[in-house]
This record gives C-alpha cells, structure tokens and sequence, in this order.
C-alpha cells in the first residue's frame, strides 16, 4: 500500500534535487494584508527580467540550480509580515522595493541585509535566522513545524515529506490498531473540551450502521484565535490526512469539512487538497487498494458561534439553524442524518498523522501527565511578539508570555492571561509558574479552550473585558434555552450598570446567582460557559469590581461613563481642548487656565487627546 | 425580460440543480447566491423555495440565524472594523468611534447614497495585526485612528473625499 507513496515521495526528492535554493514568500491571509502577494510577483517578475533560471512549482520541468519561489502558508508571525526567506536567512516586513536588492545582495551573493532582519524588541539585537529569533527559539514546532516550509498547494512536497505515510500504515495495520496507537498517544480534543480522541473514534466505530460520518470542526469562532485557520491555509494536506485516517478508523463512508466562510483561503486550500488527494487515488474507491471508498466535500459555515458545539454543526451541516439539541445521544450514536458521526477539530485531526509516523509513545512523551503532545496557541494582546506559537503541554504562562512573547508591551509587569475566550477566565501573576494542562487551567476556573491566548495589561479593566465576553455570548446565544437567552441578557445589563456607575452593592451578589444557574441549567456548552470570564474576573478582581459599585470609579480609566475629566495646573491656556470639545464644556480666558463644566461634559475624551501639556487629568 | 434579469435566472437555476438534490444543501444554496449578488434578494429566496421545493418560513429562518447573510444589498464601500478580543484591546472601540464621525453614519448603518456602510465584525483571524480595518474585504492591519481618513481616501480613489 505504501508503493504509491514512496513512488511519489521519491520522484519529488528526485526533482526537488535540482532547486539550488529556495524562497519563501509567507502567503498566509496576514501576510497577504500587507501585500506579501506583492512580493511573491515582484520575485518572480525579477527573475523573470534578468533571466535566472528559477521554477514556480517542483515538476520534472525544473532545471539543475533552480531557484524555486515558492509561497507558504501561515508562518505565525503575522505583525512582522510581510516574511521572506531566503534559505535560512529570514526577513521581516520586506516590501515590493525591497526585492531586487534581496537578488542582489543574499541571493546571488549571501550578504545579508541587516535593515530586514528581526530586531529582537528585548535586546535590539538583528536575527538573522529564524532559529536565532527568541519567539521562535523558545517553541516546540510539530504542527506548526511545516506551515511556513512547504508549498501547501503542492500535495508532491507534502508526500515528498513524510505526508500520507501515515495513512498508508493505517490502512496496513487496521483500525482496532490505529485506535490502541491514539490510545498510547494520548491525544485529546483540541477544540476545547479535552475529550480522548481514541474513545471517542471507538464510540463511533462500534455501532454497526452502513452510513457513519466523520467532520472536522473548522468553525473557529473564538474572537482572538486563529490556529486552526492557520493550519488549514498552511498544511491542509496534514488536515486531509487526519480525515482520511479518522473516517477510516471509525468505518465512515464520508467525511465533511465544516469550514468559516468567513476563511475563503483556507476553503481554498482544502477544496484544492481533496481535489489533489482524488487525483492521486487518496480519496474515492479503494483508497491505496485497501479496499476503503471514502469521499470528502465542504461544508460552508455561516458566522454562528454556537456551531462550534457538535449538536448545532450538525443542525447546520444539514441545512438548518444551528442549534444544539440535548445529549444523550451523543452524536458518536445519533449524529448527522441521525448516524453515527465523529466531530473533531482541525488541530486535533492534525496532529493524527504525527502519531502515526512516529508513534504513540513518541507523542505521549511530550506534555504532562494527561496532557500530552503539543498546544498550538494565538498569542495576541499587550504583548510585544504577537502570533501563533506551538507548545509542549505543561509549559507556565511565564515562559509563554515572557520568554516567547517578550515579556508586556508597556510597563514591566502582565495584568492577567486569559485563555479559552469567551468560555474560558483569567490566569492572574500568582500562577503563572503553574503548567498549562486542561486538569490545570480547569481548576483555577479557565479552560484550554481552543487556543486563544490573550495578554492583559494594567490598563485593562477587568469589568470592560468580562462585559465584553458576556457581550460576544449573549449576542450568539441561540435562544433555545432560556438561562443561556435570559440569564446571559440579565448578567449583560447588570456589568452595563456596573460600567456606567448606576450599580448597587446587591449587584454582584446577583452577578453569582445567575451565573450558578446558568452552568446548571443551560443546554450546551455556550450558556454553561458563558459567566466563566465573570466569575473568573470577579473571583481574582473583586477590588476592581468593587471599585466601580460602591467608589462609582474606574481605576484603570477604560469605563467612560465612570471617568471624570479636569485640568490642572499645567494648562498654558492654549485653548486647543475648548475648541475640541464637542458639547462646549470648557471655558476659560486664553492664557489662563481652562475649566470643564462636569453637567455638560460628556465623557467622550476629546479634550484628553487635545492637550499636549498633560493638563487634561482623568479620575 | 432584461439582459440582467434574464442573467440572473439563469444564474440561480444553475446553482438550486447544483444542490437540489443534496441533502441538507440550504445553507451552501445560499453561500453561493450571496456570493454572487453580494446578498440574498427576496424575489430568489422565493424562486429558491419555489424550485428547490423548501417552505420560504424555512429558508429565512435560516438566513436570519447566521450572521452572514445580508438581505440588504451591500453598500459600495462596506468598511468593517474587526471587533475581536485581540482588536478589542489594541483600540478598535475607537477605530470605529473615528469612522462612524469620518462617514457621519453609525455602525450597522448604510449612507443615504447607498455609497457606506459601516459594520463591527467578528474577528477575521488577523489578530497579529491587531486593530485591523478592512475596506470591501482589503485587510489593513495595525490601523491608528489617525490613519483612518487616508485609508478611506485610498480604497475609495476617484469619489469625493471626507474630511
């Protein structure tokens, strides 16, 4: 079974021999914001004009000492983007402009060009590979490790590199044996609930049915995260694969992508992937001539947060509102047109063909305790290296935020890490010594979540950053159950009063209530999750929250209603705040020193942002 | 029948035989007309129900639980701030504080000419480049308020200029 694959793996290396060096130009939706396209064609249009022999694509075509342009997927590293390397050398933030100095300079002569290195923000020192880099240093890439190296529209590469040898094995050792390998391995569901991949895949199976359907959950709604987006622009084809050997495993005659159609590149890339793996007899009948027929389609999602729980991507697979229905029976039993169905998420399937290389053992031996093999996180926030880093399990939040993230952006200490997003609570200083395990974070009253990891700073307001939670909840609640509808709209109205300076001491104590009924009595996971960020910022910021009850103040300035504009001493009588102020609040003679009239002042910060003497002082 | 009406029935033919017989293909059925109208008109949502044989309560009810579907036609420029949790922090509360007075239109609000309109979305997965703005799906990344009047004068090149 595995002929065909070492075939094709072998002519690729046969023909990748002729590139004498490579370029990567990072084609990620981040990297195309800042116009990496650009660049990709300003590289090829050069070679082009000056006649250098280079190739866009390994085909037998490719001549001896090519130069191969290649684009990549997502590489992490989005703020420096766009990304350019040039064998080991990595620059950062290169423009269209830049390109014809970069053939040059590195390529033709290996000089670097150190104004598009990476300055390390820390230390001002110019990295010069990607290893040398610190955000990338401190990271253990297994997922991540070819988002950024292959040409993710080229299923050769990826077959070139090890790809699709592990389904090979799996069809040569047999389901029962795939699921003893994902049993040693330890994998657990990375979409947030942390449920065994392996009992999951044996649920599915052991019920006798001619239909069963295996879908991959590519609905990433959590504000702030975007892994899974990543791994499907830039590595689709490990995605595939983990499909193919999931619906393989569990006996599936299908399996369906469920993808944002908010991701058209990552649609993009898996519709060409499956195409891809047709062509080549990974998908269809008789895949490699085992004897399994399986096909894969695209599912579109259409910006509904609830879907990312199995009942409602189901409900919405089928054409439907997506609204989640009571468990049991759980989908393993009863799922799309009421058959047995797996649903895993995207970094999940990912990291299957890993474990089926290189075995069980290998990933069990990374992690910690039950949490095994690595976590792919986006790290975003007031944190001065932002982009998506792939972890050992049981790594702190210290080495995380401080190590790979470079420590907060301004001032020299992290407010609080919150993970898991809307669902999920803050990680204040006092654990961040603590390893990141789902037993872990689950105690301190935060989940694993997906993976989104944002970094606060003290000019974050705690209350701000629940209601905002709350407000992303209510607003995708689907209404189906009334603690989730009621008691999420409740909860949001009592933080508004809480903003605005109208709360009673009562408040917070009702703040509980709703919340204890609303994890009991909710019938999925959005409503049972959904007071997390509020009792997680309530149970380590009481004093912020208290602040605002009963001292009606905002201490980190950021609730507008709560603030109280004045000037002081300072104020040279320019007049520029009276002339910004948009209610004419301010009065004063010029060259003396100005007043703001608090009837009329409507909190809107424009005076603030006027005053170029530090006059204007918020309290 | 126009030239245009006439493109436009064909259009939806082609894609309710695509995936009439599809199980569970109401929500791809829609992907594909708003893709190519930029919007689910009433009259083809009535031609859907009709053709497709699915009750037209069924169809809206789907249309008007996801976010994504419009029922409006999209204004020429759609300027959209990204409101996710990464954007949130780094300022976009003020992003859009600054178009909403640039345009003189509200969020969720189309300009009288039909020319604007201005939208909070959910976050489009470029949160490395947080606050990020985009201008009929152009990502502009690492926006500051002050940045937001040359990015409308570029995206809407040849128009009459704000402020």
């Amino acid at each position: 079974m595995a002929k065909l694959i070492t075939q094709i793996s072998e002519t690729f290396k046969k023909q990748y021999a002729n590139v004498a060096q490579r370029i990567i130009i990072c084609g990620g939706t981040g990297c195309i914001a800042s116009d990496s396209h650009g660049v990709y064609e300003a590289f090829k249009e050069e070679y082009r004009k000056r006649g250098l022999e280079h190739c866009v694509e390994i085909t037998s075509a490719c001549r001896e000492k090519s130069t191969y342009i290649s684009k990549s997927g997502c590489q992490g590293f989005c703020a420096q983007g766009p990304l350019v390397s040039v064998g080991d050398i990595f620059y950062t933030k290169v423009k269209v402009a830049d390109v014809a100095e970069i053939i040059d300079k590195t390529v033709l002569k290996g000089e670097v060009i150190d104004r598009l290195l990476y300055v390390n923000p820390v230390d001002g020192v110019h990295c010069k590979t990607l290893d040398d880099i610190p955000f990338y240093k401190k990271q253990h890439r297994i997922l991540l490790a070819d988002c950024g190296k292959i040409n993710p529209e080229d299923i050769n590469e990826y077959i070139g590199r090890g790809g699709y040898h592990g389904l090979a094995k799996a069809l040569e050792i047999g389901p029962e044996a795939v699921i003893e390998e994902m049993k040693i391995s330890g994998l657990r569901g990375r979409g947030g609930g942390g449920f065994p991949v392996w009992l999951k895949w044996n649920l599915t199976r052991k019920p006798k049915s001619k239909e069963k359907y295996m879908i991959c959950n590519g609905d990433e709604g959590d504000p702030g995260a975007y892994m899974d987006r990543s791994l499907l622009e830039g590595n689709p084809h490990s995605v595939v694969e983990g499909m193919i050997i999931a619906g393989f495993t569990i006996g599936a005659s299908k399996g369906l992508f469920y993808i944002r159609a908010e991701y058209p590149l990552a649609i993009e890339r898996i519709q060409k992937a499956i195409n891809d793996c047709y062509k080549k007899g990974l998908l269809g009948k008789n895949i490699l001539g085992s004897g399994f027929n399986y096909d894969l389609e695209i599912r579109y999602g259409a910006g509904a947060f609830v879907c990312g729980e199995e009942t409602a991507l189901i409900a919405s697979v089928e054409g439907k509102r997506g609204t989640p229905r009571p468990k049991p029976p759980f989908p393993a039993t009863k799922g799309l047109w009421d058959k047995p169905s797996s649903i895993n998420n995207v970094e999940t399937l990912a990291n299957v063909p890993y474990i089926m290389t290189q075995g069980g053992k290998w990933y069990a031996s990374m992690g910690s305790g039950k949490s095994t093999g690595t976590k792919v996180f986006a790290m975003t926030g007031k944190v001065k290296n932002t982009g998506l880093i792939e972890v050992p399990m049981g790594i702190t939040i210290k080495e995380v935020a401080y190590d790979i993230g470079g420590g907060p952006l301004k001032g020299d200490h992290v407010k609080a890490v919150q993970t898991g997003g809307p669902s999920g609570g803050v990680i204040v200083p006092q654990y961040f010594d603590m390893p990141i395990t789902y037993e872990s974070l689950q105690e301190i009253g935060s989940i694993m979540g997906s993976g989104g990891l944002i970094v606060m700073d003290e000019t974050d307001c705690m209350v701000d950053i629940a209601k905002f939670y709350l407000e992303f909840c209510v607003d995708e609640s689907c209404g189906k159950c009334a603690p989730c509808r009621i008691g999420g709209y409740q909860m949001l109205s009592i933080l508004e009063k809480i903003t605005n300076g109208t709360s009673e001491p009562a408040d917070l104590e009702k703040l509980h209530d709703i919340a204890s009924a609303m994890q009991k009595a909710s019938l999925c996971a959005l409503g049972q999750t959904a007071p997390n960020p509020v009792l997680s910022t309530l149970k380590f910021f009481k004093d912020e929250y208290e602040a605002h009850v009963n001292g009606k103040c905002c201490p980190t300035g950021k609730c507008s209603k709560l603030i109280n504009y004045s000037i002081n001493d300072k104020c040279i009588g320019c007049g520029a705040c009276k002339r910004a102020c948009p209610v004419n609040a301010i009065s004063g003679e010029p060259r003396t020193k100005h007043l703001i009239d608090q009837k009329k002042c409507i909190k809107c910060g424009q005076c603030f942002a006027a005053c170029k003497f530090n006059a204007v002082v918020k309290g | 029948m126009t030239q245009e009406n006439l493109a436009t029935k064909m259009d939806v033919n082609a894609i309710i035989e695509k995936w009439k017989n599809v199980s569970g293909s109401l929500v791809m059925m829609l992907h594909s007309v708003q893709d190519q109208y930029g919007y689910v008109p009433r009259e083809l949502a009535m031609e859907i129900a009709q053709k497709a044989n699915i009750p037209l309560a069924r169809i809206y009810e789907v249309l008007t639980f996801y976010h994504f579907f419009k029922l409006t036609p999209p204004a020429k420029y759609q300027v959209a701030v990204c409101t996710g949790t990464a954007c949130y922090l780094k300022g976009a509360p003020d992003l859009l504080k600054e178009i909403e007075n640039v345009i003189g239109i509200k969020e969720g609000e189309h300009s009288l000419d039909g020319k604007y309109s201005v939208n909070s979305v959910r976050c489009i997965g470029c949160c490395g480049l947080a606050p990020v703005v985009s201008v009929n799906g152009k990502i502009y990344g690492q926006v500051k308020p002050a940045d937001i009047k040359s990015i409308l004068r570029e995206s809407t090149k040849g128009e009459e200029h704000h402020g």
